[in-house]
């Protein structure tokens, strides 16, 4: 049974007096522990189907179904309470809260869900351990390297334990090599965590790492390649 | 992380704008606070001189207030001892009083024979120890020594006059009366010239007037004749010693004033007839007692005193000029509280709008981690609520440090309705209501403000925030 089913879902954005066409038609069925890439070029619609499948924008029309529960029929507040409980988003520039430290960064979904401090405080320091970054607990985010920050935000998006993450190009704002390491990071914490992780990228990289990859080419899927589970576990 | 602490975090960002803006409240407070400290000030100035001058309320007959001035001894209290010791002794009334004193008003012409002058003058007899006790009255601390009235310990026929009727009736020489003076010499008529013999007559009485005025100078008292009609209707004259001339502050009442004792006065209008007063005057010791005094004078009125046709009447009724000033610095106080209020909400309403602005991208990530739109709502009103808050407790501060450096500069001021400049005092530390609203207010001004930057970063669409430039 998938994780995600994305059921003939289009966007379309009004641009001042022009009508712009961002995905049309899109079906697509995110398997449950996957790492799903979603490539094209810019413009092809990967964010928009990004921002549909985490609830931060409605369709237009279609239908998203996450873990059984279809978000179009959920108020603002009740999506928000999903996304704090279900989906977890890692950013292109980090967006880490500049005020808190890296330790309250990854707390703060945990406040949000109320839990309890021995939990909150156990559950933060096994994410900083998991992302190596046990020493700069205390830095704000202006005191941390580009890659350290991804590396808080993608511990910040794992501590409600949430089943979908869902990263916006998050390597494109890091050199190769810190790109690569994070990849490799969000791979291990894929596993570890035992959640899904949905994409976009167009690095070929990232591509090769991909149990999923689906080919957007202005707003329609072009193509989805799978991995077998074979090939998964290796 | 509280929403409370996020808010502070967010304040600390940009230090220089949330200083400007605590600036902002922080002048708004003290112009707010010191404002309203020295109309405070006023007000119980203005209340002190009324209250130690005629007592908090006066029994009189029910329409000498209206008709009383043209016709006083119609509107006397007879046997008003007997009024007197029923309030003194009043179960009730007796804790709250201070003073309570007769006195009695009336109308003449004062005239000095010698300088050929005469005017007509606004005679109040009173007794001058009571009038004493009820100078020491002080309720709100002034730091001026009570006065002792001129009148004390001296003869019955004698008298205080302003320096207005001294000027009039040219009295100013021997009593003495700085920056008075003398009156321009009449020009001849236009008429046919006067026959010798008329002319020396003339000039002989001229003579004769002038030195005589003189001479009463040259004795170090002077004496002035009071006309006035008694109870019978029939003119009385009483030649009187004028002891000292005391400037009134407002000209009308300075140029007709003179003060005396009840007695003297008793016996000018009353001769042989039994003495009657136009008031009886009460002191309280707090003004505040006022609602409670009146309603039991009128239980008494209702009662005991019921065959007597008295009235009650507060100083404020007796003297509309009071509330007058108090209304006009009320308004002026309100005006400027709006004028500093609204200053502050748009400063506030502009910081917390640029704060939306700036963070747009960061509500948009708050948004997606899961807050909802209250908790954006809730973050920016408690930076506005922060900023209310520490602005309202930094003016009252330095409003109150203020305060107390004015207090000490021996700064002066001529209050309305006065003759001698007093210390320039306002009173801020203490006023509790006044520091309370203000500080209240400041912090609901600014809560307010911040509330539709609020509303207006509550409401923004999660995709479009995020991906703000």
């Amino acid at each position: 049974m998938p994780l995600l089913t994305v059921t003939n879902v289009s966007k379309t954005y009004h641009l001042d007096r022009v009508e712009v066409s961002a995905l049309s038609e899109v079906s697509l069925e995110v398997r449950p522990l996957c790492f799903t890439v979603l490539s094209g070029a810019s413009g092809s619609g990967k964010t928009t189907l990004l921002n549909l499948i985490g609830g931060l924008d409605r369709p237009d029309k279609g239908e998203i179904v996450l873990n059984g529960s279809p978000l179009g029929m959920l108020s603002d507040d009740a999506r928000s309470d999903f996304r704090l409980r279900h989906i977890g988003f890692v950013f292109q520039n980090f967006n880490l809260l500049p005020v808190l430290n890296a330790y309250e960064n990854i707390e703060y979904p945990l406040r949000l869900t109320r839990t309890r401090p021995s939990v909150r405080t156990r559950r933060v320091r096994d994410l900083l351990e998991a992302v190596g970054l046990t020493g700069h607990a205390r830095h704000l985010p202006g005191q941390l390297s580009g890659g350290q920050r991804q590396r808080v935000a993608i511990a910040r998006a794992l501590a409600t334990s949430p089943q979908l993450v869902l990263a916006d190009e998050p390597t494109a704002n890091l050199d190769s090599h810190t790109g690569d390491a994070i990849i490799g990071l969000m791979r291990a914490m894929q596993r570890d965590f035992q959640t899904s992780f949905v994409f976009s990228s167009h690095d070929p990289k990232v591509l090769a790492e991909a149990d999923d990859a689906v080919l957007l080419r202005d707003g329609r899927i072009v193509s989805i390649t799978r991995k077998s589970e074979a090939e998964q576990s290796r | 992380m509280n929403t409370l602490s996020l808010a502070f975090r967010n304040l600390l960002r940009n230090r220089r704008r949330s200083f400007a803006t605590l600036l902002a409240m922080v002048i708004g407070g003290v112009c707010i606070l010191l404002f309203g400290g020295y109309v405070h000030n006023i007000t119980f100035g203005l209340q002190t001189g009324y209250v130690r001058g005629g007592g908090h309320l006066q029994l009189q007959h029910r329409d000498y207030f209206l008709f009383g001035s043209a016709d006083p001894t119609a509107y006397g209290i007879a046997d008003y001892q007997q009024v007197i010791d029923v309030v003194k002794h009043d179960p009730v009334l007796a804790p709250m009083l201070t003073v309570v004193t007769p006195a009695l008003q009336f109308g003449g012409i004062g005239g000095n024979f010698a300088a050929g002058a005469s005017l007509t003058v606004m005679a109040s007899g009173e007794v001058m120890e009571d009038q004493n006790a009820m100078q020491t009255w002080n309720d709100y601390g002034f730091p001026d020594a009570p006065e002792t009235m001129a009148l004390t310990g001296t003869s019955v026929d004698s008298i205080v006059i302003g320096t207005g009727v001294a000027r009039l009736l040219q009295l100013c020489t021997a009593l003495k009366v700085a920056d008075c003076p003398a009156p321009p010499a009449r020009a001849p008529g236009d008429g046919a010239p006067m026959p010798r013999d008329v002319g020396l007559l003339v000039a002989g009485d001229a003579a004769h007037d002038g030195a005589a005025a003189q001479d009463a100078a040259s004795q170090g008292t002077t004496e002035l004749e009071l006309l006035a009609a008694t109870i019978s209707g029939a003119p009385n004259v009483a030649r009187l010693k004028v002891i000292k001339a005391e400037a009134q502050g407002v000209k009308a009442f300075d140029d007709a004033y003179i003060g005396m004792h009840l007695a003297q006065a008793q016996r000018l209008l009353y001769g042989s007839a039994t003495p009657e007063v136009t008031s009886i005057v009460l002191q309280l010791h707090h003004t505040s007692q006022i609602a409670a005094a009146t309603a039991r004078l009128r239980e008494l009125l209702a009662t005991s005193l019921r065959d007597r046709p008295l009235a009650v009447y507060d100083f404020g009724t007796l003297n509309p000029y009071y509330g007058q000033t108090i209304a006009l610095f009320n308004a002026i106080f309100g005006f400027i509280a709006l004028l500093i209020g609204a200053i502050v909400l748009f400063t506030v309403s502009n910081t917390m709008n640029a704060a939306v602005v700036e963070r747009t991208v960061e509500i948009g990530t708050l948004r997606a981690i899961g807050l909802r739109r209250g908790g954006i709502r809730a973050l920016f009103v408690a930076e506005g609520l922060l900023l209310g808050t520490l602005g309202a407790i930094a003016g009252v501060l330095v409003a109150v440090a203020l305060a107390a450096l004015i207090n000490h500069s021996g700064l002066t001021w001529t209050p309305p309705g006065r003759v001698n400049p007093i210390g320039l005092h306002v009173r801020v530390w203490g006023e509790t209501r006044l520091l309370l609203g203000t500080a209240i207010t400041l912090t609901l001004v600014a809560v307010v403000s911040a509330w539709w930057p609020a509303r207006r970063a509550a409401r923004l669409e999660v995709v479009e925030a995020l991906r703000h430039v």
